[in-house]
């Protein structure tokens, strides 16, 4: 996938203006909030479960080593294979590999953000080998040639019409005259042009969400069932995950289970949690041969100990991105890479480098709103401000950003020169706006002016005021 | 040392730089191993902690809540009584696939001669399945389906429509109990090949966040509950 982080703006200033993209958008803030929020009523606990939730992955990442020796183990013993892969190139080496020593022609998948990261379809594709997504909303963007724009919705940006449309044009062969105008014939229509796919496929890739040390299992979370096949019928099953995925035991991951499916869509449990150990057993009549295991870092080792290591709790539930304004109004395309919304703005700068993906922490409101609804309770906004503070340094911010930053902070790290120059100033700003009571623009921070006011101060400055209410002096 | 385990290497060894100062690796693998053996409990929702006629209750309803479809017998003979009425009723052919479940072995079929069963795992022209449930948990009316001859895998996905067996002394309050009687069956650290947690039918809300039922998997899933 081509990186168009670095067009942030000019991507959201189109996704603004297409008017195809902001009807499917409306449907983001009403459906997915209110089914959270309904599904948290109806759990007193939700509260301490998150902080559990919490307190498991930073334990687990306190000895993620041993961990992974034991997780391991227990998947050699059941006959399959660990594959670590350092990179996103070495990921692809090794599932490539996997696929041609199976003689695979066509592989199914399931769901995997991680298979995005790596941009394995491609890399397939290039190798004449054919990938088919079977994720209802992944087998859409495919045959539209699009990347998801949603981690766990990832055709949130398209209306019916637009996949009727995508249907018609593929699916050449069927009744040209056919009604395909409830989504339920356009679901039924993907269920039986992907079964012949599941039943021919020779290897079969899934994500997981999960990996618990003290059985060597990996865990998948869908809806549709599509996972299951693709990883039950191929003679060959890989699942592609990353390095944070760890949890300790099978009482870990149904802890953050509990979780997981309520913040994503509102359903107390999704339908359904598949636990897979090794290939088939002796007198197994069905399920994979073979069982692989690859483990991307990319990156994530190294924020382990570092003021990002809290981002590496996500568990990609879509929550941060369902309830940020700016996510609602541009979309997840316009965040130009793999991870959109609050999530993405903290862990694509970790991946792909403050250089290509620092212009995203600044695509917030700072409102707090993801944050709030997190359930591994992951600061964003102040990694956000982290990044920024990085991006500052690395003096990528255009100049008058900078320039107007470093003209503050030189006040702001002298005290009493802040003080007397706020003091001064107050009165200056007032007068400048005279009877509105407000400031069209402000030299330095157009960017904030051109799409609000500014409220002309009032009286004393903040300072002041503090100085007084700690001396009691409470007016 | 082969290009495996230098990437596994180069992997491992950045966590443990990471992770800096570290304990001696035996206090270490002290506490991994402990958290591992003795998989301790957090907390649990108090929904499900009530005796076991509720747990059922509970169960029927949670099932109910996300369409799955629950019907009820006194005993293991009614089963296929109860089978062939559903299969009426949905006007769904006398016809059924399933696994080497000793449990099915006895059920008297020789008295439903008119109900076709065949065994083994699901093909794609089977429409309809039958299979036995380890575990069901009332927290969320969840079954839990552990893979072998006994219950291949695909008798869970492959068929339009998924009748499952569920004894009522297999039903638990919540997901933790229903581990431990895992591990009674296969051992401690020990799974089946697969263990499906499904709560009720296939969906999907993938065009404009619209709710639909059966998109890969089964299109009805129909629990007969056995005992009282
Ligand atoms: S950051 Fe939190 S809310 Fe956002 S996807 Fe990850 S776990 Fe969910």
């Amino acid at each position: 996938m081509v990186i168009r982080s670095g067009k942030f703006k000019a991507n959201a200033r189109e996704a603004l203006a297409d008017p195809q993209l902001q009807r499917a958008m409306s449907n983001v803030g009403v459906g997915f909030v209110q089914k959270r929020r309904m599904a948290m009523d109806k759990l007193p606990e939700f509260d301490a479960l998150r902080d559990q939730a919490r307190d498991i992955k930073n334990h687990t990442f306190q000895y993620l080593d041993l961990y992974y020796e034991e997780y391991e183990k227990k998947v050699r013993e059941a006959g399959g294979h660990v594959h670590f892969a350092p990179t996103d190139g070495d990921a692809r080496d090794i599932i490539l590999d996997i696929c041609r020593n199976a003689g695979a022609h066509s592989v199914t998948k399931g769901k995997s953000m991680i298979a995005e990261e790596i941009a394995i379809n491609d890399h397939l594709e290039e190798n004449g080998i054919k990938p088919i997504e079977t994720d209802l909303g992944e087998y859409i963007i495919q045959l539209r040639g699009e990347a998801p724009s949603h981690i766990i919705a990832p055709a949130i940006h398209l209306n019916k019409d637009q996949v009727e449309a995508s249907f018609r044009e593929a699916h050449t062969g069927l009744d040209e005259n056919r009604n395909l105008d409830e989504p339920e014939s356009l679901v039924a229509e993907a269920r039986s042009m992907l079964r012949e796919a599941f039943l021919n496929a020779d290897v079969g890739i899934t994500g997981a969400n999960f990996l618990i040390a003290e059985t060597g299992t990996s865990v998948i979370v869908t809806n549709e069932g599509n996972g299951d096949l693709t990883q039950s019928l191929p003679r060959v099953h890989i699942v592609i995950t990353s390095l944070e995925k760890m949890v300790p035991t099978l009482e870990d991951a149904t802890a953050i289970l509990r979780v997981l499916a309520r913040t994503a869509t509102g359903q107390e449990m999704a339908v359904y949690n598949t636990f897979s150990t090794g290939p088939r057993r002796e007198g197994d009549p069905d399920g994979p041969e073979e069982y692989h295991v690859v483990v991307l870092d990319n990156g994530r080792s190294s924020m382990i100990g570092t003021e990002f290591q809290d981002m590496l709790r996500c568990i990609r539930c879509g929550a941060c991105m369902n309830h940020c304004p700016v996510y609602q109004s541009v979309g997840g395309h316009a965040y130009g890479w793999v991870y959109p919304g609050p999530m993405g703005s903290v862990l694509s700068p970790s991946l792909i480098g403050v250089d290509k993906a620092g212009h995203l922490p600044n695509a917030s409101t700072f409102c707090g709103r993801c944050e709030a609804v997190c359930p591994m309770r992951i600061p964003l906004p102040k990694m956000m401000r982290h990044w920024r503070e990085r991006e500052f340094e690395r003096h990528l911010s255009p100049f008058s950003v900078r320039s107007g930053l470093g003209f503050w902070k030189f006040f702001a790290t002298r005290p009493r020169l802040y003080n007397f120059t706020a003091a001064v100033a107050m009165p200056v700003l007032a007068a400048l706006a005279g009877a509105k009571g407000y400031l069209k623009a402000l030299p330095l921070a157009t960017g904030w002016t051109h799409y609000r006011n500014l409220p002309a101060p009032e009286g004393r400055t903040f300072q002041q005021q503090w100085r007084d209410h700690l001396a009691g002096v409470d007016e | 040392m082969t290009i495996e385990d230098e990437r596994r290497e180069q992997v491992l060894g950045t966590v443990r730089r990471s992770l800096g100062n570290m304990k001696s690796d035996k206090a270490r693998r002290a506490i991994v191993r402990g958290r591992l053996e003795n998989h301790p409990k957090g907390e649990i929702p108090a929904r499900a902690q009530v005796n076991h006629f509720k747990q059922v209750d509970l169960f029927v309803e949670m099932a109910g809540a996300v369409d799955a479809s629950v019907d009820r017998v006194k005993t293991k003979a009614d089963i296929l009584d109860a089978v062939t009425e559903f299969l009426r009723s949905r006007n769904l052919p006398q016809s059924l696939i399933h696994g080497d479940d000793a449990y099915f072995a006895d059920l008297p079929w020789g008295k439903h001669k008119t109900l076709e069963h065949r065994r083994g795992p699901a093909a794609a022209k089977d429409l309809v399945s039958l299979a036995k449930a380890h575990s069901g948990v009332a927290e969320t009316g969840t079954l839990m389906m552990a893979s072998g001859a006994d219950n291949p895998v695909t008798l869970n996905f492959l068929p339009d429509v998924s009748i499952v067996v569920l004894e009522t002394k297999d039903i638990t309050g919540d997901y933790e109990t229903a581990w431990d009687r895992l591990r009674e069956k296969f051992g401690e650290r020990e799974m089946p090949r697969t263990l499906n947690m499904v709560t009720g039918p296939s969906r999907t809300a993938d065009i404009e966040q619209t709710l639909l039922l059966g998109a890969h998997g089964p299109r009805s899933v129909h629990i007969i509950i056995v005992g009282r």
